[in-house]
C-alpha cells in the first residue's frame, strides 16, 4: 500500500483500484476541535482538486479537496457520531471516504511521506 | 484546505505586538492577526479552554481593546451629547454598557463607561478604537481632555473560580468581594496599581483588570500560577460570548444595525429615550415607538452542522433573515447562531431553515442567553 500527500494536507492511501482519503495530523492540529464533517455522497463523481468534503471546527469551516478524480464508494460513517476521531486518529480511524481511481497519472506531483514531512517542516 | 480556516480575519501586514506577545508564545499560544495585533487564538485547544472557563477560571489578554480616560469641565453634559447614557445615575465605582451611534442611529461601537473620581473611563473595541477616538474628539468640546491609555494592558479573568484565584493576589482598601457585577475599584496586585471591574464577556462571574503594560507579564504569570487559572485564547472567547448571547461588534453590530433591533435598548438609558439629544436619537425614538422590521434572535440548530456568519435564513421559500454569528456550542453540544430575522418570524419557538452550502438546516428561534449568565450580584 502506498500513501501520498497533497500540499493541501490531505493523505491518500492506494490499495489496488481503491483509494482512501483523509486529512493529515498537521491539518487537524491546525484546525483544532472538529465538531462536524460533511462527507460526499456515495456515487458522487469528483474531479481532482474539486470540493469533496467540509470540516467544521469550533471556529470555522474548511474545504477538503479531492486529491485525485474518481467515484466515491464509501463515506466513513463513524465520523457522523464521533467527528473528533479526526482529531484523535486523523491518519487511521478518522479517514473521510474511499473512492475509485480514475486516472493513475494524477498521482504524479503528490508527495510521499518524507517529502510531505519536509514540506510541513518548512511551513 | 487550510486556506479557508477563517482563523484570522485580516492580512498580516503592519501588525503591532502587545505587552504579552512573548508570554503568549511561551505558553504555547497560536498567534493570529486580530484587530491590528498578533493575538493568541488558542493554547491547549478551543473546546478545552472553553470548558475550563465554564468550570474553573480562564485568563484572557484583551490588551488590544482601547482604554480611554475623559476629563474636563461639564464632563457629564459633554459626554451625554455623544453617548445615549444617563450619567446622572452612574455613581462613582459603577460601570455601564453604552453605545457609540452615528447620526442615523447605526452602531459605531459598543463600549463600557465607568465613573472614576473626576474622570470617565471607557473601554472600547480594539478594531474600532482609532475611529472611536476620532469620533469622540470631533464631538467633544476642545476643553475636554481625551487620553488614550496606550501604556495600559487589560486582562480578563473569567469563570466560577475567578474570584477565589484573584482574591489571593489583590490588596486594597476593601475586599475584592465588595465588588458586585458592573462595579469597579482600585487595588494593587504585587505592588502594581490596577483597577478591577467585575464584568466580562463570557457570561460567567469574572473580572477585567487594567494594569500597567510593564507589569503584564508578571501579573499574568502570577495568576496562571494559581491551580484554577489557565490562559484562554480568542477562539474560546468567541464561543463563550456566543453561548452568553453577547454581540460582537463588526459581526452582530455595525453602522447598518440599530441598537433597538439588536435588543440593546438597555444601552439607551431611560431619561435619554425621552429627552433625546444624542446622535441618532430621532431614529432610536421612532423605533422604540413604532418597532423595527427585524430583530436579533437566538437560533438553535438541529443536527451537528453549524451555520456561520452570512448564512441566509428562510421560512419556506421566503428569505427572512441572515446569521451574524454562528458556531458549535461546546456546553450544549449542538450548533447555535445569532441572526437578524423579520419580526413576523422572530418569536420564540418559530421553526425556520438556514441555508448552508445549498442544504437547508432546521432551526428554532430560542431565548438568549443560550447558557445562563452567572454574574455575581451579591450574596
Amino acid at each position: 500500500m502506498a500513501r501520498y500527500f497533497t500540499d493541501e494536507h490531505e493523505w491518500i492511501d492506494v490499495e489496488g483500484d481503491t483509494a482512501t482519503v483523509g486529512i493529515t495530523d498537521y491539518a487537524q492540529e491546525q484546525l483544532g476541535d472538529i465538531v462536524f464533517v460533511e462527507l460526499p455522497e456515495v456515487g458522487a463523481v469528483i474531479d481532482k482538486g474539486g470540493d469533496a468534503a467540509v470540516v467544521e471546527s469550533v471556529k470555522a469551516a474548511s474545504d477538503v479537496y479531492a486529491p485525485i478524480g474518481g467515484e466515491v464508494m464509501e463515506a466513513n460513517a463513524a465520523l457522523e457520531d464521533d467527528p473528533a476521531l479526526v482529531n484523535t486518529s486523523p491518519e487511521e480511524d478518522g479517514w473521510f471516504f474511499k473512492m475509485t481511481i480514475g486516472d493513475k497519472s494524477e498521482f504524479e506531483g503528490l508527495m510521499d511521506g518524507k517529502a510531505y514531512k519536509s514540506f510541513v517542516d518548512g511551513l | 484546505m487550510l486556506s479557508g480556516t477563517g482563523m484570522s480575519e485580516e492580512n498580516s501586514d503592519n501588525l503591532d505586538s502587545l505587552p504579552l506577545d512573548a508570554w503568549h508564545r511561551e505558553q504555547g499560544g497560536r498567534m493570529v492577526p486580530f484587530a491590528g495585533y498578533e493575538m493568541p487564538i488558542q493554547y491547549a485547544g478551543i473546546v478545552a479552554e472553553h470548558e475550563w472557563t465554564r468550570t474553573q477560571a480562564g485568563l484572557f489578554d484583551v490588551s488590544h481593546m482601547g482604554q480611554l480616560l475623559i476629563s474636563g469641565p461639564d464632563l457629564d453634559a459633554a459626554v451625554e451629547a455623544v453617548l445615549p447614557i444617563d450619567l446622572s445615575t452612574l455613581k462613582l465605582g459603577r460601570q455601564r454598557y453604552s453605545l457609540l451611534l452615528d447620526e442615523n442611529g447605526g452602531v459605531l461601537d459598543d463600549l463600557m463607561v465607568s465613573r472614576w473620581p473626576r474622570h470617565l473611563y471607557l473601554v472600547v473595541n480594539g478594531a474600532t478604537k482609532w475611529d472611536d477616538i476620532g469620533h469622540l474628539r470631533e464631538y467633544l468640546p476642545d476643553e475636554i481632555t481625551l487620553q488614550h491609555l496606550e501604556d495600559r494592558a487589560l486582562l480578563a479573568l473569567q469563570g466560577p473560580k475567578a474570584a477565589d484565584a484573584l482574591a489571593r493576589h489583590v490588596e486594597g482598601e476593601y475586599e475584592l468581594s465588595a465588588l458586585t457585577f458592573m462595579r469597579f475599584g482600585k487595588f494593587t496586585i504585587a505592588g502594581h496599581d490596577v483597577t478591577i471591574a467585575r464584568a466580562g464577556y463570557t457570561g460567567e462571574d469574572g473580572f477585567e483588570i487594567s494594569l500597567p503594560g510593564t507589569a503584564a507579564e508578571e501579573i499574568a504569570t502570577l495568576l496562571c500560577g494559581e491551580p484554577e487559572v489557565k490562559p484562554v485564547g480568542l477562539g474560546a472567547r468567541d464561543s463563550l460570548r456566543l453561548e452568553a448571547g453577547l454581540p460582537l461588534y463588526g459581526h452582530d453590530l455595525s453602522p447598518e444595525t440599530s441598537p433597538i433591533e439588536a435588543g440593546l435598548i438597555f444601552g439607551i438609558n431611560k431619561r435619554r429615550r425621552t429627552e433625546g439629544g444624542f446622535p441618532g436619537a430621532a431614529r432610536i425614538r421612532r423605533e422604540i415607538a413604532e418597532g423595527t422590521s427585524r430583530r436579533w434572535v437566538g437560533l438553535k440548530l438541529d443536527g451537528r452542522m453549524p451555520a456561520r456568519e452570512g448564512a441566509e435564513i428562510f421560512a419556506g421559500k421566503q428569505k427572512v433573515g441572515r446569521v451574524t454569528s454562528g458556531g458549535f456550542s461546546p456546553t450544549l453540544g449542538h450548533p447555535i447562531a445569532m441572526a437578524y430575522v423579520d419580526v413576523a418570524h422572530a418569536e420564540h419557538g418559530v421553526a425556520l431553515e438556514i441555508e448552508v452550502r445549498s442544504r437547508r438546516l432546521p432551526a428554532t428561534v430560542v431565548p438568549i442567553p443560550f447558557v445562563p449568565h452567572r454574574y455575581y450580584r451579591g450574596s
